[in-house]
């Protein structure tokens, strides 16, 4: 049997009422810290602290009381201006607030208020008190709380032993309402308070009428007025309702539920001409989409409530690193789906974190920076697209890209080639890696290397993408882009061997279709993989059909291809067949089949059949279109690259020496780059081990006439990293060794020269530099 | 007096088959189902079953029987254990039986092991041998199955 038998409701209702003030309280007391004489602010939190003390001395909570007790003398003071605020009273008042709220979660799970009575709290806060310690022993619970309710703002006057302080403004005080309806006079309230002060217990009503200086009837009256008043107070709750979220997502699958059958019927209609049956339908149709747009709304909450957290996270957490922070929101009340929003609320709090403690540096450092002391940090959110965007920018260090490569190098992240084609925003965006931590100290707040990967796996599993963008001393904003709701979504569908396949149409950026000449030569191969040209970019593709484990598809002369992104980057999906859109509910699939990478779950469509939804996540780390950066890394060099004219060809342009040279990029498997040391030599050939072969080296200034007046690569200071071009010929392969890749170029080939001297096929004019070209096959024939 | 026990039955391979009744939710002909392309072999593909999505296993694959022949369509006995649904594909449904206790015997050795495994025990009826399969262990082979595969 529980101690609180029989009045569980009012309990419960006690707790979550409490929760939300005590919520309230943090946001209030940052507020306060820069407003210190806000007296509203000031009564507000006195009024909730008071509010605790009551009701947990009617619930006989005596550890509860007494600490709320304690903070709420110090609380009056401050509210009548006896005492003004400090940052360490406000740190001990906040202490407080987690203190209530420990006992009330401990009253929540244990029925009890815990063991803790947080006595060296009680006496930090009696000693801000100005009276010194408080001299009162808390008082014994109220036998009921109703006395207690009545006369809210008397009460803390008992234990100040003070003269009065004017009653607080919100609600006028007992002894107020009575004067001011003529019932009783200034100057006998005045003694009656004073009796009080003096350590009379009772209350001033009762005082009133045993001086005979007001009527009982009056009193009565009176307390008539305050409780309408405090229910005027609190009208604008009356006009809400409180309902659990399960029963929300209930209705919410239902009307998911409904707007599939709508489908299905849509579907069904067409095969009649009915003009009644159609016009119902037609309503039938509305209705729903009016009925899924209301029940969404309803879990739709603004994105303050999450953030009201902030300005205390914030306060705390640069109190604790020394540093001054300034937290700015923004667009507080863009809504959120209530699944979203709890979806957030842990990666917003990481990445705030993140941006006080390696963000924003300490004030001397900011100072000799030529910056403001204080930091700022700025959370912003809006819609746009159908989506919601939340910034979170600082004005601290910023990131330092080299850092992150060095690191991610170290950490074998990223193998050193790979990082060094890597462009700032590539690296910066390395974070995001498992396994990253840039703090070069592990802290209490945050570097524990579990974090921006957890963040941004947190983002992707809501259907959201992260991206950070940093400048070094200016600071960094992230942006995160999530969807609105998760239950229902716009899809594509599309099919791979008469299956249809859902695509979100989040990762969707545009669709290509390729016919006639254009669907047999627009693919072309780079170092082994199909790309496209998309107006000059190559778009690396890859095959639904052949992910999947299904065969290819039959040649039909078009090719469809879907031009997706995953983390920002875009790639092509070559598909059979685009059908159309469709809304879908996403529901998970089992256990076990979540496995398969490339499912994000299933859906019923419109004519009842089960279809896969894609996760394009999942498609493109299976496919390493995205994360093999070889093919990133060209792709982004050859932005400049223009539609293949006829008799162009794409060149990679490398450095050997001070010669400019090329060869066609067609001819290139792979760029690499390896250690110096890696080198070994078979008689007196270079040769390295890669992937399992031996690979021959070339150097091509080993093996061409030497021109007058050129100055040899290989003289001086050997370097520690090999570039190599890795390129076949007659089934071997060969490794192109050059000083530099420089660029790859889209040029008309029209040689200019023959040939001026062996191994070299031609020689063309690039970028207005003359350039020879490499004639690869007797290059590799020397090698041999 | 032994405490007596509903078994819903089936047909695979020409062996008899049953599962505790409490577990079935319904049984069901043949459904058109959407494959699941990269999953275990064992999963015949996805049902609508009235909005619920439900996976499908093949029995006879799951106890590595040779395939169902061509043309013949499964019935499916949809289970439910723990919170998931599942649909077993089975040749043919029997009849709800009672069986107790005094019929109980541990699964014969004659029986191939991969098979013994997957049955809590068998009960011998007047004219054939009834075989209970553990309903949880077959879904949950899945599970390890499917894992195995993705690494």
């Amino acid at each position: 049997m529980s101690a609180f038998s029989g009045m569980e409701d009012i309990l419960r209702e006690f707790l979550v009422e409490s929760y939300e003030n005590l919520d309230r309280l943090d946001q209030q007391f940052v507020l306060l810290e820069e407003d210190p004489g806000n007296k509203e602010v000031l009564a507000s939190i006195f009024r909730t602290i008071h509010t605790i003390k009551g009701t947990s001395g009617f619930f006989g909570l005596g550890k509860l009381e007494k600490l709320t007790h304690t903070g709420e003398n110090l609380l009056s003071q401050l509210r009548d201006g006896k005492k003004s605020l400090s940052p360490a009273i406000t740190t001990d008042l906040l202490s407080l607030v987690d203190a209530v709220r420990g006992m009330l979660r401990h009253i929540e799970s244990a029925e009890t208020e815990g063991p803790a009575d947080h006595a060296d709290l009680v006496s930090r806060l009696a000693a801000h008190t100005e009276a010194g310690p408080v001299a009162a022993p808390a008082p014994e619970p109220f036998p009921t709380g109703e006395v207690e309710e009545h006369l809210p703002s008397i009460q803390p006057l008992v234990v100040v032993e003070l003269p009065p302080p004017p009653p607080p403004v919100e609600i006028p005080s007992m002894g107020k309402i009575l004067v001011e309806s003529g019932a009783a006079r200034e100057e006998h309230l005045s003694e009656a308070l004073e009796q009080q002060a003096a350590g009379d217990p009772r209350h001033i009503g009762e005082i009133l009428v045993e001086k005979g200086a007001v009527e009982p009837v009056a009193v009565k009256d009176a307390l008539a007025q305050q409780q309408e008043n405090r229910a005027r107070e609190g009208s604008v709750a009356d006009s809400t309702l409180r309902v659990e979220v399960a029963n929300l997502d209930r209705l919410m699958n239902l009307a998911g539920e409904l707007v599939l059958v709508r489908n299905q019927l849509l579907q069904f209609a067409s095969r009649f001409d009915d003009a009644s049956f159609n016009s119902i339908l037609q309503r039938l149709n509305l209705i729903t989409t009016e009925l899924q747009e209301g029940v969404m709304k309803t879990r739709m909450q603004p994105i303050g409530n999450v953030w009201s957290k902030f300005p205390r996270i914030v306060r705390d957490l640069a109190h604790a690193c020394g540093k001054q922070v300034r937290l700015e929101m923004e667009g507080k009340d863009t809504e959120l789906d209530k699944t979203i929003l709890e979806a957030i609320k842990d990666p917003l709090t990481h990445i705030v974190r993140n941006s006080i403690d390696h963000g924003v540096e300490s004030p001397e450092v900011r100072a000799a920076a030529g910056k403001s002391a204080e930091g700022f940090i700025q959370m912003r959110a809006f819609h746009e697209g159908g989506q919601v965007n939340i910034e979170i920018r600082d004005d601290g260090a910023g990131l330092d890209a080299e850092a992150i490569r060095r690191k991610a190098v170290e950490r074998h992240l990223v193998s050193s080639e790979v990082a060094d084609q890597m462009g700032d925003r590539e690296l910066i965006n390395l974070i995001f890696t498992p396994g990253f931590s840039t703090a070069k100290q592990v802290t209490n707040v945050s570097g524990r290397g579990v974090g921006m990967d957890v963040v941004r796996t947190n983002i992707t599993r809501i259907g959201g993408t992260v991206d950070m963008q940093s400048e070094r001393g200016l600071g960094s904003v992230l942006k995160i882009k999530i969807p609105l709701t998760l239950a229902i979504i716009p899809a594509l569908i599309v099919k791979a061997e008469g299956q249809r396949f859902a695509v979100p149409q989040v990762s969707l950026l545009e669709l290509v279709r390729l016919e006639g000449d254009h669907a047999r030569k627009g693919i072309e191969m780079i170092h082994g993989a199909p790309v496209y040209r998309l107006r000059g970019r190559l778009l690396p593709l890859v095959y639904l059909r052949a992910q999947l484990g299904l065969a290819p598809a039959p040649e039909t002369g078009s090719i469809n291809i879907v031009v997706l992104q995953a983390d920002g980057r875009p790639f092509g999906m070559v598909v059979d067949e685009i059908t159309d859109t469709e809304e879908i509910v996403v529901k998970p699939l089992w256990a076990a089949l979540k496995n398969i990478r490339l499912f994000a779950g299933a859906t019923i469509m419109g004519d009842g059949a089960v279809a896969l939804i894609l996760d394009v996540m999942g498609l493109a780390q299976q496919s390493h279109v995205i994360s093999e950066s070889r093919h990133e890394a060209l792709a982004e060099m050859s932005h400049a690259v223009e539609d293949n004219g006829e008799d162009r060809q794409t060149l990679l342009l490398f450095r050997v020496g001070d010669s400019h040279m090329a060869v066609p990029l067609d001819r290139v498997d792979r760029l690499e780059e390896l250690p110096a040391e890696s080198v070994e030599r078979t008689g007196s050939q270079e040769v390295v081990q890669y992937r399992g072969r031996i690979l021959p080296l070339v150097r091509p200034s080993d093996h061409l006439p030497e021109r007058r007046g050129e100055r040899r690569g290989g003289d001086g200071q050997r370097p520690q990293t090999l570039q190599i071009v890795v390129y076949s010929h007659e089934g071997g392969s060969y490794g192109l060794v050059v000083d530099g890749i420089e660029d790859i170029a889209n040029e008309n080939i029209q040689v200019r020269r023959e040939a001026t001297r062996e191994g070299v096929t031609g020689v063309v004019v690039v970028h207005d530099r003359i350039t020879e070209l490499l004639d690869l096959e007797r290059l590799a024939l020397k090698v041999g | 007096m032994a405490e007596t026990k509903q078994v819903c039955t089936f047909f695979l391979n020409g062996l008899f088959f049953g599962v505790d009744v409490t577990l079935v939710q319904e049984v069901i002909r043949f459904q058109a189902m959407t494959e699941v392309p990269l999953a275990p072999r064992v999963v015949s593909g996805l049902i609508n079953l009235r909005g619920q999505i439900v996976t499908a296993i093949d029995l006879r694959r799951r106890l590595e029987m040779p395939d169902r022949p061509a043309g013949r369509t499964p019935m499916n006995v949809v289970v439910r254990n723990a919170d998931a649904i599942h649909s077993l594909l089975v040749d043919e449904v029997g009849d709800v039986v009672s069986v107790d206790e005094s019929t109980w015997e541990a699964p014969p050795d004659t029986l191939d092991s991969r098979t013994r495994e997957l049955i809590t025990g068998t009960h011998k009826l007047q004219d054939r041998l009834l075989l209970v399969l553990d309903v949880a262990r077959a879904i949950r082979f899945q599970a390890v199955d499917a894992t195995l595969r993705d690494a």
